[in-house]
């Protein structure tokens, strides 16, 4: 009878997950290119938040390629939305999954052929919960969250708001119809992230895109001036 | 959350750990799970028995070793250790805490025969 023994592991629960997603960091600094990976509850206007974003950044003077993977667990059509602006989208249909993997988001990067210095965007599936934990590569997360959702959202799903270095708030436009505090919103994200940066955007009427489009820029300028330092 | 893909996660890495001849069977998995890792022990522990079926792992004990949440406190600017996502800081009353570790999702070593 053979004796039981005991073999040390030491590896993280998604180890190969890791891997796959430090994989694609490596692909988007060869290319110096940046990715956010935009995650939030499903409606809080993501792609059109997107689709006005890569609008208003196609209609600056100094426009550099953007590009986006769109996971959903079923359809194309945010790919279809975001193909309308004329920029390069792949869809991922992640079927029962609850989340992108960093193997999907490589297989993605793939396809979409990344031109070097892209801002690359990934909308991740809605859903405040399972995202967070998975690294897929990006440079930033970044969560929407609409004013119709509620101030406590950022309280009832804290781990998502820690993940992120920015929050957007959407739909400002609706505020005044939904009696909503944005300042509570805003008191409420830095309660689970005392160093969230916060945004308010419409994309209906284009408040803050300037602000959100400037924050892009800053932070794709500053990890080329960190790469060439390197 | 997505204690099925964990549990998937797991099986990689034990039955790479496993492959080789003088392992026959598994018998205990350790892991480590932080208080702020988002993971649901009685849904692991369901998808665990699912998952390492046809394994060696199969039937294998499933241990969950709690590692504390901690968190940087940014009104006393002390590390602190608190037991859940929203408590208020222990030292100060402060609500604005930042989890510094807690998040960990390690499997630390296993039993075989």
């Amino acid at each position: 009878m053979s004796q039981e023994r005991l073999i040390e592991i030491e590896t993280g629960i998604l180890s190969q997950n890791d891997a796959h997603a430090a994989r694609n960091r490596a692909r988007l600094a060869e290319l110096g290119a940046y990715a956010v990976n935009l995650v939030s509850s499903p409606g809080s206007g993501k792609t059109t938040l997107l689709c006005a974003t890569i609008r208003a950044m196609q209609a600056a003077p100094n426009a550099g390629p953007v590009a986006v993977i769109e996971g959903d667990q079923q359809t194309t059509n945010d790919a279809d939305r975001i193909r309308a602006t004329g920029a390069p989208a792949v869809q991922v249909n992640t079927g029962k999954g609850c989340h992108l993997d960093g193997h999907m988001v490589g297989h993605a990067m793939e396809h979409l052929g990344l031109a070097p210095d892209s801002t690359l965007f990934i909308e991740n599936v809605g859903n405040l919960v399972c995202p967070a934990a998975f690294d897929l590569g990006e440079d930033a997360k970044v969560a929407i969250l609409s004013v119709t959702e509620g101030e406590d959202k950022p309280l009832k799903y804290p781990d998502m708001f820690t993940a992120s270095r920015l929050a957007l708030l959407n739909k400002t436009d609706l505020a005044p119809h939904c009696d909503v505090d944005l300042d509570l919103y805003e008191a409420n994200l830095r309660r689970v992230n005392p160093v969230i940066e916060v945004i308010r955007v419409s994309a209906r009427t284009g408040e803050g895109l300037d602000r959100w489009i400037a924050w892009l820029r800053g932070e794709a300028a500053a990890k080329r001036i960190r790469m060439a330092a390197e | 959350m997505h204690e099925m893909a964990l549990c998937e996660g797991i099986r990689r890495v034990v039955d790479q750990a496993a492959n080789r001849p003088d392992v026959t069977r598994v018998t205990r998995v350790r892991l480590e799970i932080g208080q702020f890792a988002g993971v649901e022990k009685a849904a692991l522990s369901f998808a665990w028995e699912v998952v390492m079926r046809g394994s060696k792992a199969e039937g294998a004990d499933l241990v969950m070793i709690d590692l504390p949440g901690k968190a940087l406190c940014y009104d006393c600017m002390e590390e602190v250790e608190i037991p859940e996502r929203l408590s208020p800081c222990p030292r100060c009353g402060g609500g604005k805490l930042l989890p510094q570790g807690g998040d960990e999702m390690q499997i630390k070593d296993m039993e075989v025969l």
